[in-house]
Order: C-alpha cells, then structure tokens, then sequence
C-alpha cells in the first residue's frame, strides 16, 4: 500500500476513532451535565447516574485510545497539539479524574450535601471536557501561533486566554449544546420516571440550541481565514513540516466543499440528527440513535473543511501540520492499521453485548433492591 | 527548578501515585478469577461472597487506576512533546495498541463484573471476571514493551529527514528481551501486592475473630498464589538484572556502587557508602563472584565499573560529535549523500553528542571539559540506586518467607494458632507497595540521564511551553492526588473494618456458618 493511501486511512481512521469519542463518551458528558438538573433528589440522580455506570468506563476508552492513535498515527502532531493546549489539556484531565472517584465514592456514603457535592463535580467532569474538546476544535479553524526549529522542536506562544478567543468559544458551544442534546436521549431512553421525562422534554430545547449555534458557526467562518498549501506537496514524502509553503485565504475553510459537493453531506448529517431526535423522541432508542448522528456529522464537518489541515499555524503558516507531514513512518502507519482492522471490529462486538447484558431502563425500584451494588 | 526538574518531579509524581494502584489491580483481578472459580466449580455461596467483598474493594482501588492512569497517556504530549516527536513512531504503538487490545476490554468488562451478576449465567460472569484479569495482564505487557523500548531501544533507526527514530522491524520492538524480564517480573510484583492485601486484611478479621470463614479461605488462596508470585518475583528479577547487564551497564554498575571494572567473576557488596564525589564506596562488604554470576551468567566475563563506562563514554561523545556534524550540514544540504554516509557511520552515538546540549547548544565546538563533564553526567544517582535495590531485594526474599510460612500454617490448618504470626502478617501490608515503589526507582531513575537510552537524554525530551504552566499543573497534580489518596484510604477503611456483611447489604455465609 502507499504511504498516501496509509495516510488517508490513518487520517480517515483518526475521525472515526473522534466520532466513536464523541457518540459514546458523548452521552457520558451529556448525562453528566443534565444530572443536576434532571434529577431533582437522590433516588432521581442515582438513576441518572446509574444509566451510564455499567458502560462509562468502556466508553471512556475511545477517549484513551483517541489519545493513543495520534501518538501513534501522528507524533508530531500528538506532541504540538497536547503541549500547546498545555493549560486546557490540564482542566480537561483535572475536571476527568472527578468521573471515576465520582461515580465510585458518592454512593459510599449516605451524607445529602457529600452526595450533592459529587453531583456538581460529575457536572463539571462531563461539562469541562465537553466545552474544551469544542474549544480546541474551533482553535483548529482559527490557527494557533507554533513553529518548529531545524530539529522539528516545537515552540509556541500559546496561552489559555488566547485559546478562549469568540470563536473557539462558540464551537465548545456546539460541542455542549451537542453533547446534551445526546445525553438527553439517553436518559430519555434508560431512565425510567420522572427524571427520564425532564430529559425527553430537554430533547427540543438542546436540538434547538445545535441548530442555531452551528450555524452561526459554518457562517462565521466563511469570514475565518482558512489554510491553502500554495507549494507542490510529496504526499508520499518523509513526515517533515518545514518542507512546505502556504497561504491564508478569507472563507478557505469552504473551499473544499466547493470542489466535492458530496461533502454537504457531513452538515446536513448533524442537522438531520438534530431533527430526528426531536420528531423520535417518543421513540426513545430511534431518538438517541438520530442524535448520535449529530457529532457524526459536526466531526465530519470539520474536517472535511480542514482537509489536509490538522492544526494550522497562525504565526508560521507555512510549518502548519498536515496529514501528509505529520505522520508516522509508512512501517508503523501499516502496523498499526493491521491492529486496528482486527480489533475495532472486536472491541465492537464486545461492546454491543455489555449494552445488551445492560438493556433495559434503570428503575427507583431497581436502584433500592441492590442499594449497595449501584451507585 | 527549571522545566526540566519540574516536568521530571510532575511524571515521578503522578506515575508513582498510579502505581500505587496498578500492582494491586493486576494481583487481585487474579484472585477474583481463582475464588470465582472455586465458586462455581463447587457452587458453595460463600465463594461468591468472597468474590463480591473482594470486588468491592477492588472497585474503589480501579476507580484510583483509573482516575490517575488518564494523566499517564496524556503526560507524554503536554509535558515530553520533544520526546514524543522524537520516538512517537516507535513508542506511540504500543500504548494504541494496549488501548485497543486489553484496556477497552479491561473498561468494558469491569461494569459488567460489578453490574453482571443477575444478568448473566454463572458461568459468563466467570468469563468476564476473567477477561477483566487477563485484560489487565495484558495492559501490563503492552505499557512495558513501551518501557523496555525506553531501556533498550531495538529495532529502530534514526531517520535524518524526519529528525526521529522510526521503526525497522517491529517484531524486535515486541519481542524485546527487556521488556519480556520486566512484564513477568512487574506483574509479579503485583501478584504479591494483591496477595499480601489479601493475606494481611483477612489476618485482621482473624485477630478480631470476626468473618473467621472468609478470611481462612481468603487467605489460602492468598498464601498459595502469593508464595508462586513472590518466587516468580525474585527469580524474574534475576532475570531483569541480567537482560539489563546487556544494555543498561550503567545501571548495573551504579546498582552495586561498583567503581572499576573488577577481575570476573565480579563480588556483589552487601552494604556500603557510596560516595559520589569520590567515586568511592566506603565500608563495603562483600560476597564474591555473585555479581559476575548474576550480570553476565559466565564466570570469566567482566562486569564495568563507572569510571570506566564515563571513559567509555568519552569515546562516544567525540563518535557522536562526528554524526551530529554531518547531521546539522544534512540539514542544509539534503541531498548529499557523503554527509549520509558519514551520519550513518556515526549514528549509534548520535545520542551521546546531544548529552552536550546541556552545556552549549553548538554541540561541535565542545570542549575537552565540557566533553568530560558531558561523560561523567552519564552516571545515575549511585546511592539512591544501591539503596533502593538493596531494600527491593530484602523485601523479595522477605515476601517468600512470609509466604511460605502462611502456606505451612494453612496445610496444616493452623492459619489462626499464631497471635504473633497474623500480627505480622497485618503489619506487612504497607510493605509490597515500598518494594513497587522501590523497583520503579531502580528502573526509571537508574535510567538517567536518559529518556531513551543511550539515544535521547531526558533534559532534551521536554515540552517547550512555561515553565509557570508545569509549576502549576505540578501542583495540582500533586493536591488533587493527595486528597484523592486520603479519601481512597478512608473509603478502603471504612469498608474493611464494616466486612462483609455490611459492604454486601446481606447476610452472608460467613455469618451463617459462624451462627451455626
């Protein structure tokens, strides 16, 4: 195989490994979030909680794995994104490591304002990562000031605040309002009671919110610089990003979807999701699924807009890492594309069966039978 | 404290604190397969009983592994981004690959472990329980076929166009001898931990006569595995030691606080002072040929000593000046092909000119001191490594003993005739956690000045953000664990001196037969 197709595929293979992050540890986040105000006392938030105990620590792996494929796929781009969003990575670790403890300490104990204490820091470990993700999105689009020396060391000038700028804002509010949207159905479709009711009735709201805020987002950035590569690029060449020339261009990021207008499938995608899970929600699982279309489509969005852009730079252009130079030698993009044709398939396989062993709504009555093996 | 110490103090932190947790994961995962397999081989009660206590202990300390192993895959980028760059092609598979083949497994199955039980036949719960254990053996493999790399980089090149090693055969990277030593001795360090744990809990309910049954078979059980594991531990570690006489000399000359070369076979020293400034170990005692037999398993092969290796090192500095050279003229000029000839030449000791950087950046112009401080920088913390290898070894053997007497007094059905012998069984806990804590020391902080040995030094690894960010996130690292520890023992407590009975909300057979 050519290293221009490994590289496609890793490139193609990274997005579905996002989707995966954000369709699965997607309603993890957006549970999290609707927690506190779906669940009005104890009983109503342990069944929160416990409709996605069983499953969010297999669903947290796509995030560990995210993390692990482009360490692997794409060092370098591994190393400028993670040390560049130095400070936002740290929140988004900090405000994760509250998951785990959360879900495992909170029950341990029976004090109202204990438990209520984890109910906010199980908010803040679904709200923190699902703001950042979006806002580390949204930087991609606007570029972020990095270069690299003669030994490819990367340097930047990065800080939180130049990251919090209005329209990477905006996209970790896509990424929010998404991500509730996908809680909400999921909740709708696990909890039983009142509190699975509260989410149904959220279900328009957030899908309302999506719509609006992703489109002001696709139109706000046809007045974004985007990134054009103006030199002939080796895509079969050595992993080096200091071997290129590229020029800025008001409205780039559409440019693509001028070329291949296949790609409007991607937005309309999201917007369908959206529009699906509000007409389903009746039907709870067809609307958890139609809002598991929505990040399908964000994601795809993206990066057929960025295409062959991953994190472009804004105060060297030319060094900006793309597919073609950011990757792992041919050898290794081989290897590990062989690993994951055997295991994603397996890892899906198993997973389904949890979800099925797991099946069925989470009762009060069920939560109070087993009171100490729930959480 | 520079970026350097502080990104080195942060990954110290943070990969010790998760440490804590990893070894009695990958004990006690085993020990829930063996007890739920007695359970459903015989389908006595108190056996799932036992599973479900155990479990619930293991599920507090799994949230910690966790909760602190999230900050392990993502340290590498924000704080080693040269480091990552640098080796990501070699390094960055087999931390994917653990993420695809064992932890989504480990993840997936330890939900269904805790929620499975009504929901699944006996017999499916006992494979998952299972797959939970083996998932977890195998994330062990697959982060230290990533270490033992870091140790004994094979099967890689250095390629001038990318400024990065990159894999050439792969099946070397997998197949490392040092990797395979340190897996079967790291999760045999582990089996001990999740057995003592085991042996010293169930030795308080012993002393306190209460929960009497479960823990007489909890701690058969434990005895048994226990003892298998802590001789595996020892022998393994023989076999650690002599895999790294192959590539980490330094190491092993620092361990034994050993100076100059000696005649084969070389003495192994006791005890003794070392004293880095001298280059001298003061009251040494010592047991001949040992050493020699252990690093090199040959009678007549020579171990070296430090000042030896720094002079050794001497002669690959000025090798690797040489590379560096024909490496920053490449740069200007890449399509010259006798600069590749002369790099590739050179290249092995690439890594030993950038030892320099530490003390100019124009590596070429080095001179002669700055060269011979470049050498001697070469050598690891020698007292902290003879110390740390001397109280790991004692512990080891310490552990068979105790082993070993528990699986005397369980045959013969004694377990509880011994006031003296269950104290100290107690007082034992905290103890294989020292000797985890110790053999990471041995093994990462004995691998300085290098990140990857011989190739990268660890000051060239790190990020190039602020230092105030590092400071920072260090901090918060380190109060955010804390507390989380202190709440992690409080829980763990707490649900120990309740017992089974009230961690399991029923009455469990334990207190049947002991009402009987």
């Amino acid at each position: 195989m050519d290293y221009e197709i490994l590289r496609l595929i890793w490139w193609a293979l990274l997005g579905v490994l996002l989707i995966g992050l954000a369709i699965f540890d997607g309603f993890d986040y957006g549970t999290a979030i609707l927690l506190p105000f779906v669940g009005r006392n104890d009983i109503e938030r342990r069944q929160v909680i416990n409709s996605i105990g069983p499953v969010w620590e297999g669903n947290q792996v796509w995030l560990i794995l995210g993390g692990g494929a482009i360490f692997a796929a794409f060092p370098p781009l591994y190393a400028a994104a993670f040390s560049g969003f130095y400070l936002a990575m740290f929140l988004v670790l900090a405000s994760l490591i509250l998951r785990p403890v959360g879900f495992k300490f909170r029950s341990k104990f029976t004090g109202t304002g204990f438990r209520t204490m984890w109910d906010y820091f199980l908010f803040i470990g679904g709200f923190v990562p699902a703001l950042i993700f979006g806002v580390a999105f949204g930087n991609l689009f606007v570029g972020v000031p990095y270069g690299f020396d003669s030994d490819l060391r990367f340097h930047e000038e990065i800080t939180l605040f130049s990251l919090l700028n209005p329209f990477a804002v905006l996209a970790g509010l896509v990424s929010v309002a998404m991500l509730t949207l996908h809680g909400a159905t999921w909740i709708s479709y696990k909890v039983d009671g009142i509190a699975g009711a509260r989410a149904k009735a959220v279900i328009p709201y957030a899908a309302l919110v999506f719509f609006v805020l992703f489109t002001v987002a696709g139109y706000w950035v046809l007045h974004l610089d985007g990134y054009r590569i103006t030199s002939l690029i080796d895509t079969n060449g050595p992993s080096n990003p200091t071997l290129k020339t590229v020029a800025r261009v008001t409205g780039g990021w559409w440019a693509n979807y001028g070329a291949h207008p296949l790609f409007w499938l991607a937005p309309l995608i999201a917007y369908l999701g959206a529009f699906l899970a509000v007409v389903t929600r009746k039907w709870p699982l067809a609307a958890w699924v139609s809002s598991a279309l929505v990040p399908l489509g964000v994601i795809a969005t993206a990066g057929l807009s960025l295409f062959p852009f991953f994190l472009p730079s804004s105060s060297h252009p030319d060094q900006s890492l793309t597919l073609w130079d950011a990757s792992s030698s041919k050898l290794t993009l081989g290897i590990m594309l062989g690993v994951t044709v055997i295991f994603l398939p397996i890892i899906l396989t198993y997973t389904g069966w949890a979800y099925k062993v797991m099946a069925g709504k989470v009762t009060a009555a069920g939560i109070e039978s087993d009171s100490h093996g729930n959480y | 404290m520079d970026i350097v110490d502080l990104s080195r103090l942060q990954f110290a932190v943070t990969a010790l604190y998760h440490f804590l947790f990893v070894p009695l994961t990958l004990g006690l995962s085993i020990l829930l397969g063996i007890m739920e397999t007695v359970y459903v081989m015989t389908g006595k009660t108190i056996w799932r009983d036992l599973v479900k206590f155990w479990g619930t202990l293991f599920g507090i300390n799994f949230a910690m592994g966790v909760a602190t192993g999230i900050t392990m895959e993502f340290q590498f980028g924000t704080n080693w981004a040269y480091y990552s760059h640098y080796v990501g092609d070699v390094f960055g598979a087999p931390l994917a690959i653990e993420g695809m083949m064992a932890f989504f497994l480990e993840a997936t199955m330890v939900g269904l472990f805790f929620f499975g039980w009504n929901r699944m036949s006996k017999l499916s719960h006992l494979g998952v329980t299972w797959a939970l254990a083996l998932a977890t053996n195998l994330s062990a493999l697959w982060i230290l076929i990533a270490n033992g790399w870091m140790q004994y980089p094979a099967g890689s090149y250095f390629n001038a166009d990318t400024m990065r090693m990159e894999v050439s055969n792969f099946m070397e990277v997998l197949f490392n001898p040092v990797a395979q030593a340190k897996f079967v001795h790291t999760v045999s360090a582990g089996y001990v931990v999740g057995s003592i744990f085991v042996l010293s809990i169930s030795a308080l309910y012993l002393l306190r006569g209460k929960h009497v049954e479960l823990a007489k078979r909890s701690m058969t059980v434990a005895a048994a595995f226990g003892l298998a594991s802590a001789l595996s531990v020892v022998v393994l570690g023989d076999e650690s030691g002599y895999t790294a006489g192959l590539n980490q000399k330094m190491k092993i000359a620092a361990v034994e606080a050993m100076w100059d070369t000696e005649p084969a076979p070389a003495s192994f020293t006791v005890f003794g002072i070392p004293d880095m400034k001298s280059h001298t170990t003061k009251m040494e005692v010592k047991v001949p040929y040992v050493l020699g037999l252990i690093a090199t398993r040959s009678s007549d092969t020579e171990v070296p000593g430090i000042n030896n290796l720094v002079n050794l090192a001497k002669v690959r500095i000025k090798n690797g000046i040489v590379a560096y050279d024909a490496l920053a003229k490449l740069k200007k000029d890449r399509g010259n092909t006798a600069l590749r000839t002369t790099l590739k030449a050179h290249v092995a000791d690439l890594g030993y000119a950038l030892l320099l950087k530490r003390f100019r950046p124009d590596v070429q112009n080095a001179t002669p001191a700055e060269i011979d401080a470049a050498a001697t920088s070469t050598i690891p913390n020698v007292p902290a490594l003879f110390w740390s290898f001397r109280f790991m070894v004692a512990l080891g053997f310490f552990f068979i003993g105790l082993f070993g007497l528990a699986f005397y007094l369980s045959a013969k059905r004694r377990l509880d005739s011994s006031k003296l012998f269950l104290r100290i069984c107690l007082w034992s806990l905290p103890l294989p956690w020292l000797a985890a804590e110790l053999g990471w020391v041995v093994a990462e902080y004995g691998r300085q000045p290098w990140i990857i040995e011989g190739v990268l030094p660890t000051a060239l690894g790190v990020s190039g953000t602020v230092a105030g960010n590092v400071l920072f996130s260090l901090i918060g690292f380190a109060v955010f664990y804390s507390s989380l520890l202190v709440a992690d023992i409080y829980l763990l407590t707490k649900y120990i001196n309740l017992g089974p009975d009230e961690v399991l909300g029923h009455k469990t057979e334990d207190s049947i037969i002991a009402a009987e």
